[in-house]
């Protein structure tokens, strides 16, 4: 039994309201890698950034070797042994700066002397460069090296420090399949140096070829730790994703005409086209992980990016949005995923939030607008989506996530529209909200189809009539939501089931 | 929502009215003839011209951008306006249209910049404030624009500016008092009302302003947010140009030595806008106040036989306790920034 490297108990972790880690406990033995999986918002990035020092945890304890280990600050993480390769690789390396400053960057920080000594630098450089088995000289910038050499100029900087733990996240995310194997080799013999690894990804490939344990995150709790000899892949899934059959209680009503009907869709170079058709009355739910292409489907029905091949029609005209605002004046509305980041306005008041896709609606002689109107429909949401404030003229920002969320789904709510996608509307939202939420969701959704993209198996069970089931950037399966074969749906989510055959049945469902 | 009295909120939303009138208090008891109609006007007509300005790159800061070149815009139009009538022998209108037109094409330019080339908006019109520095000199060989000046090919210039151009920063209005308005304080009070209702009362105003708070869910929300940052610079082009127009009209030459504060003025008053109320962000009201407020203390401070050059001192120190209440005092209600 290897020893321990880290050892966390009991991490809990707030932001406000929100309860982000809700008592982590958690072992990372040395020489090992465990794999760790979870939805969008289960607390992965909190843990990692308390790791590596960045945020300080409200309780519970780590121990690295078997010394309390608390960093204060990211340099006293990196101190003490443990390191961090980020997913967005130019965040560990100054690309101005040649490569030998790069691998001693930190020497740089924290070094005495004034003056560089460039030919020890680039000696030390190369050193450190060897020890990762990356090629390039020393007095090249950065920015000039391709995305996987940069990757290893940040890991190497970082084995410069005699690392304990190293934690990749999603580090394969923008390599070539010959700088992942790579890279996988380094691994391997970090491995062997004794080094524990955490390592972040949603690629089944990858946590196939790696993983020697797999830990699943859910609601910044533990879910499931894997490990053995046949790791239970599925299993690790589904503790992630959860699922805990509530009292699913959904009546599917006929479906009424095609609003949306896709063929021969490609979302991205290399994947399996697919068709789509959503009907009127009906509300969709795509499954799948991260990364599986499920914001790519709703882009490209939004207008955002367009599909790299497929024909797509709306009511039978063909349907080929420009851009967001396209979209919506044919009747497509769309709410983003991450709400802060991509759907509230914070300088905004309630009524001003709910408003802002339809402004014309409200406006008066030359443009000026309406207040009386604007109060109105705001005043109607409100009370239809059962928004806790104290009115419409509150600051969306001192709300809580859920109200919040509840205000940015009620903007689109407002307004008839043939198709309403909605990405991850649950997200960062506490149950009870989310039943609320998504019963008002399929109140409204006569006259329209609704495409709902849910991160966990129990949302998509709560709202949809029909699930599909995204991977790779393309549609693994559909199950209309009545006795559904969960360890298919399982199997489709991780691509371990064999492809349906021939696409072209899978959009009509019923 | 009002629970009771709370100074710290009272002091965020009206510390600097109140700041204001007690200057305007305090000049008075030191200086009776401080609180007239003359003097008023006289402070309305000495931040005419940066007030204008400054309502135009206020446009500017609602959609989250900047304006650097509206000084050098101001000076282009003010030596477009003399060259147009001085030497091409235009009349009032034409050259009117043309110096709006430039204002317009160099606001529309400096949208592009930043918008579809993708030059940090900072960067791209500081760029352009060079490149206009530059180019109004460049016809004249660097010397000013008056009527009977020498021409490169050694005969004279014989344009005149039309009486009419000259009206628009000459004349005044009688109100109560004979010759008492200057046009120009018409038309910083007129353009006052109009940015003011445009950002604050229609739709295009709440699209900018949420263009400002989050260009991104703008976007998302199927709002042309390049199309908006374009016209916020093209309306702050305008507006510069329209202040050229005036000065050149008050000077009565193009006057290549003129100008060189209507920049930093001007964004100062937008600046100090932002505490105006409590807004904590750009505002046409507070931007208004602002230009007032630095006026009413240099003229103030000017009849107490101030030196001209603590003038720069004093407006910095505006600047710096105006910054204060908006960021560090408004901060701490929790407003969210990012």
């Amino acid at each position: 039994m290897p020893a321990n490297a880290i050892a966390i108990a009991g991490l809990t972790k707030s932001f406000a309201r929100n309860r982000v880690l809700r008592g982590i406990d958690l072992t990372l033995p040395a020489g090992q890698v465990t794999v760790l999986m979870g939805a969008n918002g289960a607390g992965k990035s909190t843990l990692v950034k308390i790791l590596c020092g960045v945020f300080r945890p409200d309780g519970g304890s780590v121990m690295l070797g078997g010394r309390p280990f608390a960093p204060a600050a990211p340099v006293d993480a990196l101190r003490a042994g443990v390191v961090t390769v980020h997913q967005n690789i130019n965040e560990g390396v100054a690309p101005d700066l040649d490569v030998a400053s790069n691998l001693l960057l930190d020497d740089l920080a924290s070094g005495s002397g004034f003056f560089l000594n460039r030919r020890r630098m680039r000696e030390e450089g190369r050193r450190i460069a060897d020890a990762v088995g990356l090629d390039v000289a020393m007095g090249r910038e950065v920015a000039s090296l391709s995305l996987a050499d940069r990757q290893l100029v940040s890991i190497a900087r970082a084995m410069a420090h005699r690392p304990r733990l190293m934690i990749l996240d999603e580090p394969t995310s923008s390599l070539s399949a010959a700088e992942t194997e790579r890279l996988f080799a380094l691994i391997e013999q970090l491995k062997a140096e004794g080094v524990a690894i955490l390592y972040i990804s949603h690629r089944m490939s990858d946590i196939r070829r790696l993983a020697d344990r797999i830990v699943s995150m859910r609601d910044g709790q533990i879910s499931g730790t894997f490990e053995g000899r046949d790791l239970d892949y599925a299993g690790a899934v589904r503790a992630m994703l959860g699922h805990e059959i509530t009292e699913v209680d959904i009546r599917i009503p006929d479906a009424g005409g095609a609003v949306i009907e896709a063929a021969g869709m490609r979302l991205r170079e290399g994947a399996r086209p697919f068709d789509l058709t959503l009907r009127e009355n009906e509300v969709v739910a795509v499954a799948g992980l991260v990364g599986s292409g499920k914001s790519a489907l709703a882009e490209a029905l939004f207008g955002v990016s367009a599909p790299v091949s497929g024909e797509m029609s709306l009511d039978g005209k063909p349907f080929r949005p420009k851009s967001p605002g396209d979209a919506v004046r044919q009747g497509v509305f769309h709410l983003s995923k991450d709400r802060l980041r991509n759907a509230v306005i914070p300088d905004f008041d309630i009524a001003r939030n709910i408003t802002l896709p339809f402004l014309s609606r409200h406006q008066g002689a030359l443009s000026i607008m309406r207040r009386g109107s604007e109060r109105a429909t705001a005043a109607r949401m409100i009370d239809m989506m059962g928004v806790v404030c104290q009115g419409p003229r509150d600051e969306i920002l001192t709300l809580s996530g859920g109200n919040q969320q509840k205000v940015v789904v009620a903007r689109w709510l407002a307004e008839p529209c043939r198709l309403l996608i909605l990405d991850e509307p649950f997200q960062g939202v506490d149950i009870e909200a989310r039943r609320d939420i998504g019963r008002r969701i399929r109140d409204s959704a006569a006259d329209r189809a609704t495409l709902v993209l849910c991160a966990e198996i129990d949302e998509a069970l709560e709202i949809a009539d029909r699930i599909l089931v995204m991977s790779e950037h393309s549609i693994a399966g559909a199950h209309r939501n009545a006795e559904i074969d969960l360890d298919l749906l399982m199997a489709q989510v991780t691509d371990t089931a064999p492809p349906p055959s021939g696409g072209a049945q899978l959009g009509v469902g019923t | 929502m009002s629970r009771g009295f709370d100074p710290v909120e009272f002091g965020i939303r009206y510390g600097f009215l109140l700041l204001m009138a007690g200057l305007i208090v305090g000049f008075s008891v030191a200086q009776p003839a401080f609180m007239s109609a003359r003097s008023a006007v006289f402070i309305f007509q000495s931040v005419a011209i940066t007030g204008i300005l400054a309502l135009g790159v206020t446009a500017t800061l609602v959609v989250g951008g900047f304006d650097l070149s509206i000084g050098a815009v101001a000076t282009s139009s003010m030596m477009l306006a003399a060259y147009a009538q001085v030497i091409w022998q235009l009349g009032a209108i034409e050259a009117v249209a043309l110096c709006l037109l430039m204002g317009a094409a160099v606001g529309y330019i400096n949208g592009v910049l930043i918008v579809k080339m993708r030059v940090p908006d900072l960067l791209a019109t500081l760029g352009m404030m060079f490149l206009l520095m530059g180019l109004q000199r460049i016809p004249t060989e660097g010397n000013s624009i008056s009527t009977g000046m020498a021409l490169p090919d050694g005969s004279n210039a014989t344009g005149t500016f039309s009486p009419s151009f000259l009206m628009l920063g000459r004349h005044r209005l009688d109100v109560v008092i004979e010759n008492l308005l200057p046009l120009s304080v018409v038309f910083l009070i007129a353009i006052a009302v109009l940015i003011w209702i445009f950002l604050e009362m229609t739709r295009h105003g709440r699209i900018m302003y949420a263009i400002g708070s989050n260009d991104r869910a703008a976007a998302l929300a199927g709002i042309d947010v390049n199309g908006y940052r374009i016209l916020a610079y093209v309306i702050s082009g305008t507006l510069a140009s329209f202040g050229g127009i005036l000065l050149a009209a008050r000077l009565g030459r193009g006057d290549v030595a003129s100008g060189n504060n209507l920049l930093l003025d001007a964004v100062a008053a937008a600046l100090i806008g932002f505490a105006v109320l409590g807004a904590a962000k750009p505002n046409a009201f507070g931007t208004a106040i602002g230009a007032l407020f630095v006026g009413i203390l240099l003229q103030g401070l000017t009849m107490l036989n101030a030196p001209y050059y603590t003038q720069d001192f004093i407006k910095g120190a505006v600047l710096v306790i105006a910054l204060v209440f908006t960021f560090a005092l408004s901060g701490r209600r929790g407003r969210a920034r990012h």
